[in-house]
């Protein structure tokens, strides 16, 4: 298999002000030093609280938000050094689907619009084959030809979700990236619409980045995970891996709170700085040394952790 | 009945929107042991938080209540003066909502919040109000009550504003705890934190809940008796434990393989074909029957009454 993204390093930070009337400003990081691979053709799913800095990393490897430091690398190519029309022609192999499909449409378009676009913009139809190519992607959604006409407010949810998928697929992506796409539908249509995602990937042989809250989701559509704490990658490896073995105390909680009633009092939080492990402060396993100095990630391809308790290379 | 807090029996709701009447909830029947938590689960649209809200005579307008009665604590709430209404709301029933980033009021610190309610409902003075206030924070998990008190919404985070919300509605000692989601908007370690505080107070409290979710997995570990809901009607109810073990109504049966199939040797999920319909477009017939892959020409045409299977199980379904 080869490598269709890597990612090296990639940083992203937010200035916020302490409060509305003071100058002092607090550092966020949101992506602190974030370095991963996606081999071609494998759906790679990221976890993790709100805040965990989830959805900016996925905005940062499309450059929809401009990392303050890293590189991404798509195809081999450098995205921090691509000039704009480079990157806009690049764009047809990178789509991103977001989590509410009530905003993410324009509801002044119709579907046929909606998903003709980007097919027009990159070259790939003329006026005149538009709307059989936009019938067959529309087919391959789940939606029949009824559909073209319909604004999204005629539509429900999960019908919005399958045209936003649509106009996702409509240029053959190389890399489709789906923040949270079904944690605002149904949960009998949540299901459908992870089959259908699983169809694509089979037919189109399309690589994917996953994310969500929901670890069973993720544990069923991905090949490998990811697991974000306070902008950092806590542990990492192949699904069943993560899932069967799980080495930090954080994703050990995920995992256990959705498994079992787990009584848990809420971590007493205090303001003060120090330099060690994010997750430091609710941790039950800690140590001395996770307060002194952060853990660094550790391991092999098949699992990683970044935890000074349970380190792999001990 | 005996052991029931509360007892719904044939309750109709529907909304008046121009000439149109839609009805949201038809033929409800429900009864909540003392004590107990009936958990209600549907999809958005299908009247879970309708009922909620019929319970506590809060339907907005257009709606209205058009029949049945709601017995609770050897009252019908139905035929209560509004002013004796008030008297049993918020006090006798407390209600959790789903959003606790907008249930509350922005502008007034929460421990006033707290105070507000027990001034009210119990004629407490407010230097009164304010202990009492101070100790339910205590219960709801805060370990630092005095400074909580003094906070605005905004400097609490979301599993924090939910417990200042559960503390307002358990703070006149309901007998029953209405919660609307109250997890749905909160990850998936402060779901856990809430619900073991939910938990806690039903052991402690002497409570009784209507728990009212989209998410099987969190009743199946923490209800006695659950409810399903679809388009405004019940189309199960049962034990958890018989319900999990063996879900009788197609509904709930591709309800849960679509959320139990979980497991890797699967390489699809099961799912239940289809789209949920709108109140307005119900089907004739069953309402899930476009949906059913068991389905009858009965079912298309006759509506099914709920039936009584024995052990506390009923179901709405030609099947059975």
């Amino acid at each position: 298999m080869d490598t269709l993204l890597s990612v090296l390093e990639l940083k992203k930070t937010y200035e916020v002000k302490k409060s509305i009337f003071s100058s002092k400003k607090e550092v966020i990081r949101a992506v602190d030093s974030i370095s991963f691979e996606l081999q071609r053709g494998s759906t790679l799913g990221i976890v993790g609280e709100s805040g965990s800095g989830k959805s900016t990393l996925a905005r940062c490897i499309l450059f929809l938000e401009r990392p303050d430091g890293g590189k991404v690398f798509f195809e081999n190519k450098d995205l921090t050094i691509l000039k704009k029309n480079e990157m806009r022609a690049l764009r047809k192999d990178m789509q991103i689907i977001f989590q509410d499909p009530y905003s993410s449409l324009n509801p002044r378009k119709r579907v046929l619009e909606t998903i003709g676009e980007p097919l027009l913009f990159h070259g790939y139809s003329k006026k005149g084959d538009l709307i059989s190519r936009v019938k067959d992607i529309l087919k391959d959604t789940g939606l029949n030809e009824d559909f073209l006409n319909k604004y999204p407010h005629e539509m429900s949810g999960g019908q919005r979700q399958r045209v936003a998928i649509g106009r996702a697929i409509a240029t053959n992506p190389k890399l489709i990236i789906a923040d949270e796409p079904v944690s605002s539908l149904d949960v009998s249509i949540q299901a459908q619409i992870v089959n259908l995602f699983l169809d694509i990937k089979e037919k189109r042989k399309i690589s994917m980045i996953f994310v969500s809250h929901d670890l069973n989701i993720v544990r069923f559509i991905s090949d490998e995970i990811i697991v974000l704490y306070k902008g950092k990658i806590v542990e990492s490896g192949k699904t069943e891996e993560v899932f069967y073995n799980p080495l930090h105390p954080y994703t050990k909680m995920l995992i256990e709170s959705v498994k079992a009633n787990f009584i848990r009092k809420e971590p007493v939080l205090n303001d003060d700085h120090y330099e060690g492990c994010a997750y430091y402060q609710r941790c039950n396993v800690k140590k001395e040394i996770c307060r002194k100095k952060p853990p660094s990630l550790t391991g092999d391809k098949i699992h990683k952790v970044a935890c000074f308790v349970n380190d792999r290379s001990v | 009945m005996e052991g029931y807090i509360i007892e719904i029996s044939n309750l109709y709701t529907s909304f008046f929107i121009d000439t149109q009447v839609i009805p949201v909830i038809n033929e409800l029947n429900l009864a909540i042991k003392k004590g107990k938590v009936f958990g209600l689960i549907g999809e958005s649209g299908s009247g879970k938080t309708m009922t909620a809200l019929s319970i506590l005579r809060l339907i907005p307008s257009p709606g209205k209540i058009t029949g049945g009665k709601i017995y609770f604590e050897g009252k019908d709430l139905l035929s209560l003066t509004n002013r004796e209404m008030e008297s049993i709301r918020g006090k006798r029933i407390g209600m959790v909502f789903q959003e606790p980033m907008t249930a509350l009021n922005p502008v007034i610190r929460v421990g006033e919040q707290i105070s507000e309610t027990l001034i009210i409902h119990k004629n407490l003075s407010k230097k009164e109000a304010k202990d009492v206030s101070l100790e339910l924070l205590k219960k709801v998990g805060f370990e630092d009550p005095g400074k909580r008190y003094i906070q605005y919404p905004h400097q609490l985070s979301g599993g924090q504003r939910q417990r200042v919300l559960i503390a307002i509605a358990i703070s006149c000692n309901p007998s029953l705890l209405i919660v609307d989601e109250p997890t749905t908007a909160l990850d998936v370690a402060t779901e856990a934190q809430i619900l073991s505080l939910l938990k806690e107070l039903i052991e402690t409290q002497n409570m009784s809940m209507l728990f009212i979710t989209h998410n099987l997995n969190i009743m199946k570990r923490f209800g006695d008796h659950i409810g399903i809901m679809y388009a405004g009607r019940l189309l199960e109810t049962a034990p958890v434990g018989d319900f999990f073990n063996e879900p009788l109504h197609p509904y709930s049966r591709g309800l849960i393989d679509s959320i139990f199939t979980l497991r890797t040797e699967e390489k699809r999920l099961k799912v239940i074909p289809g789209f949920v319909p709108k109140l307005s477009e119900l089907p004739a017939g069953c309402k899930f029957h476009p949906r059913c892959s068991y389905v009858m020409d009965i079912c298309k045409k006759d509506e099914p009454h709920m039936k009584d299977l024995g052990n506390g199980r009923w179901i709405r379904c030609y099947l059975f």
